[in-house]
């Protein structure tokens, strides 16, 4: 029964019979993979907290990061610097590393009222995401001129995957990929911003916490804000449910966005579901360390620290046509039916766009 | 108009430049204990406001608007704590029982903070006065705050024809500003909690004093200024911001060893490096200031880091000046790179 929904994709059902060999094999290889990948993920939560630690590397990365922008520059800031060629730009980015540095170390940046460092976003932490949501997950992205250029719009996704990857991949993509360039501001759980270095990490990156107040205020300032309203429920129902949309809370997020007149853009993530394959759930442990469920997969916590990376599972994210609500009168929001309406309306729509991909996907990790 | 809390820099100031506006007949100030600053013009009264002679001061005084000053975090001299919540706490009632039956009195000022608000992880990242607080201070200066403006607003309740103005300060900062938090900037080291980088605003003096003129005034045209408002600089900075600005080295300790330290100061007498300030500096707050703009029509002259940056220059240097920092990142520049022959510096 809990497979009815799933089971057409007769791919997907294979897959998921040679699970026990194949995410073993795949293992072997992907773990040397990981040796690339798995210091970033290490990495970014090292460089905040130990300033010295993270005057190291900061540099370094900065300097990686430059060409990356030059390259987007396009020819015009190529040709200023063509005749001066390998020299010329090593040293114009060692230059600008040195001045990112200098303004780093002695506390000139500025950050918004919700703590996001832009400078510190696009320059370090994006710069370690992206090798994870490019070589890692082979992230690939539909529908990104459903998401406006300008203007508060909330981005409505599934959750899933047991730790809130998906999330940050979602961030990569747009900051990546959205021709205007626009910062999605996600809203994460409470316990996001209990736990140390984390809540620091994720308000620098420019996430706050999931509420309407916090939602309102950056719709209102014409920000694009993700949220995935499945919440725990999502991320870490069991494996066999995976692709099956949970609850979408109370349905706030849709009544924050008729406050202020903000399109929903219904967003699906198809591959974040089988990175951490849940097969059961120490409830336990996990009262005892006050998170609400502690994952076991087939490697974790068996292969301690190894068991926690990743499965290296092909990503796809669709952002979906949105639904706008500015048509709706001032009182429409304290309306319950139409709330609830809208909701299944943006429920359904993510459920549709799941199942689409999900019969499109060869395999689980190709 | 009545004064409380003159013989603090922050009331002395206010004091002696209420006296300028042409508005204001004379001033009264009061204090437990004289001033060292001098008052302009202002009447001194040496009276305790714990003490039921401040209605006698009140009525003989025949003060229209009283701006009650005596709510602070950080003891005067050798105060104990205990002494400061009791001027906090029960001095405002008493001055507030005084007001009640005060035929005079049209409005009234309070200072506040916003320490109202607490800090916890499950807030809101802004807060406007209307939000509810999670987790209510459970102590000292915050506490001390909360119960303040309750009985602020039962004195509102039963006095309706009194304008009501509470001004919830965001941390004041400036060169004479005595704060909790200015003494923890004032450690050569800053211990800080790890793990965390708490947002931060700051109000300077001048804005402070400016604001409280404008509570204690008629409305000018287009503006309100009964109700509760934030006031806070603009912007954000993070604890890490300040002390790198500062140049001050922080450590970062565990939560817990931070709570045990702070409990260990504050038994030694030290610091009133309270629970309250740990969770700040923790969690951080911020707070919206758009009530302060819209109604009370009051735009702050300094940023939160403006606020700071002044707040630097009148503190000295750190262990770790910025300027120095920024000269071992040109010496690093100049260091020949390895791989290309070329020095670096001429790239800059």
């Amino acid at each position: 029964m809990a497979d009815a929904k799933v089971i057409p994709f007769d791919d997907d059902h294979r897959s998921r019979g040679g699970a026990a060999q194949r995410p073993a094999r795949r293992r072997g290889a992907g773990g040397r993979r990981q040796g690339g990948a798995q210091p970033a993920a290490v990495g970014d939560v090292q460089p905040l907290p130990g300033v010295a630690s993270a005057r190291e590397d900061e540099p370094v990365t900065a300097a990686a990061e430059q060409p990356r922008e030059r390259a987007g520059d396009g020819p015009g800031e190529g040709s200023g610097g063509g005749a001066g060629s390998g020299d010329g730009t090593l040293e114009r980015r060692v230059a600008s590393g040195l001045a990112f540095l200098r303004r780093r170390l002695t506390g000139d940046y500025e950050v918004d009222d919700f703590g996001y460092d832009e400078e510190l976003t696009d320059q370090v932490l994006m710069s370690l995401l992206r090798p994870v949501y490019e070589k890692y997950f082979r992230v690939e992205v539909k529908g990104m001129e459903n998401i406006p250029s300008e203007g508060g719009a909330l981005i409505v996704a599934n959750h899933s995957g047991t730790v809130p990857v998906d999330g940050l991949m979602m961030q990569v993509a747009v900051h990546d990929h959205h021709p205007a360039g626009r910062h999605l501001r996600l809203l994460a759980a409470d316990l996001v911003f209990m736990l140390p270095v984390v809540n620091e990490l994720a308000r620098k990156l420019g996430h706050t916490l999931a509420c309407a107040e916090d939602a309102e205020r950056l719709l209102g300032q014409g920000e694009l804000v993700g949220v995935m309203p499945e919440g725990f429920k999502g991320i870490g129902k069991p494996f066999g449910e995976r692709y099956k949309l949970q609850r979408f809370g109370r349905g706030g997020f849709v009544s924050t966005a008729l406050r202020q007149r903000a399109p929903i853009i219904p967003c699906s993530i198809v591959g974040a579901e089988e990175i951490y394959p849940m097969i059961g759930n120490a409830k336990t442990l996990a009262r005892l360390l006050g998170f609400p469920y502690f994952p076991l997969t087939p490697t974790f916590p068996w292969l301690g620290p190894l068991g926690a990376v990743p499965l290296p599972t092909k990503w796809t994210i669709q952002f979906g046509e949105p639904i706008p609500t500015d048509g709706y009168p001032p009182e429409a929001a304290e309306d319950p039916m139409l709330m609830f309406n809208l909701t299944d309306q943006v429920r359904e729509q993510i459920q549709h766009t799941l199942y689409k991909l999900l019969v499109q996907r060869r395999s689980v990790f190709f | 108009m009545l004064v409380t809390g003159v013989a603090r820099q922050l009331g002395g100031r206010f004091v002696r430049r209420i006296q300028r506006d042409p508005e204001v007949d004379r001033v009264v100030a009061v204090d437990a204990v004289p001033p060292e600053h001098h008052l302009g013009g202002a009447d001194f009264v040496q009276a305790d406001i714990r003490q039921p002679t401040i209605a006698r001061v009140l009525a003989e005084s025949g003060a229209d608007t009283v701006v009650h000053l005596d709510v602070t975090g950080t003891p005067l001299g050798s105060g104990s704590r205990a002494a400061l919540k009791e001027t906090n706490v029960i001095g405002t009632m008493q001055l507030l029982g005084a007001c009640q039956k005060s035929p005079n009195i049209r409005r009234l000022v309070v200072k506040s903070s916003t320490n109202v608000y607490g800090s916890a992880p499950r807030d809101p990242a802004v807060f406007t006065e209307t939000t509810p607080p999670k987790s209510l201070p459970s102590g000292g200066f915050a506490k001390d705050t909360v119960e303040v403006e309750g009985y602020v607003r039962g004195f509102a309740r039963r006095r309706p024809d009194v304008a009501v103005c509470v001004l919830r300060f965001a941390n004041i900062l400036g060169p004479a500003a005595d704060s909790p938090l200015a003494s923890y900037f004032a450690l050569p080291v800053l211990p800080t909690v790890f793990g965390y980088d708490p947002r931060l605003q700051f109000v300077h003096e001048d804005d402070v004093v400016e604001v409280l003129r404008i509570g204690s005034h008629e409305p000018r045209r287009g503006t309100l200024n009964s109700g509760t408002f934030n006031i806070a600089g603009d912007g954000v900075l993070l604890l890490s911001q300040c002390s790198r600005r500062l140049g001050r080295p922080t450590v970062p300790l565990l939560l817990p060893a931070v709570t045990w330290a702070g409990s260990v100061v504050r038994t030694l007498g030290m610091t009133d490096f309270s629970p309250e300030q740990i969770r700040l500096l923790t969690h951080g707050r911020v707070v919206a200031t758009d009530q302060m703009r819209e109604t009370l029509g009051f735009t702050p002259k300094y940023t939160t880091a403006e606020t700071f940056a002044e707040f630097v220059r009148s503190r000295g240097p750190g262990l770790l000046p910025p300027e120095t920092l920024e000269r071992a990142v040109d010496r690093l520049a100049a260091l020949p790179l390895p791989g290309s022959g070329h020095p670096t510096h001429s790239a800059n």
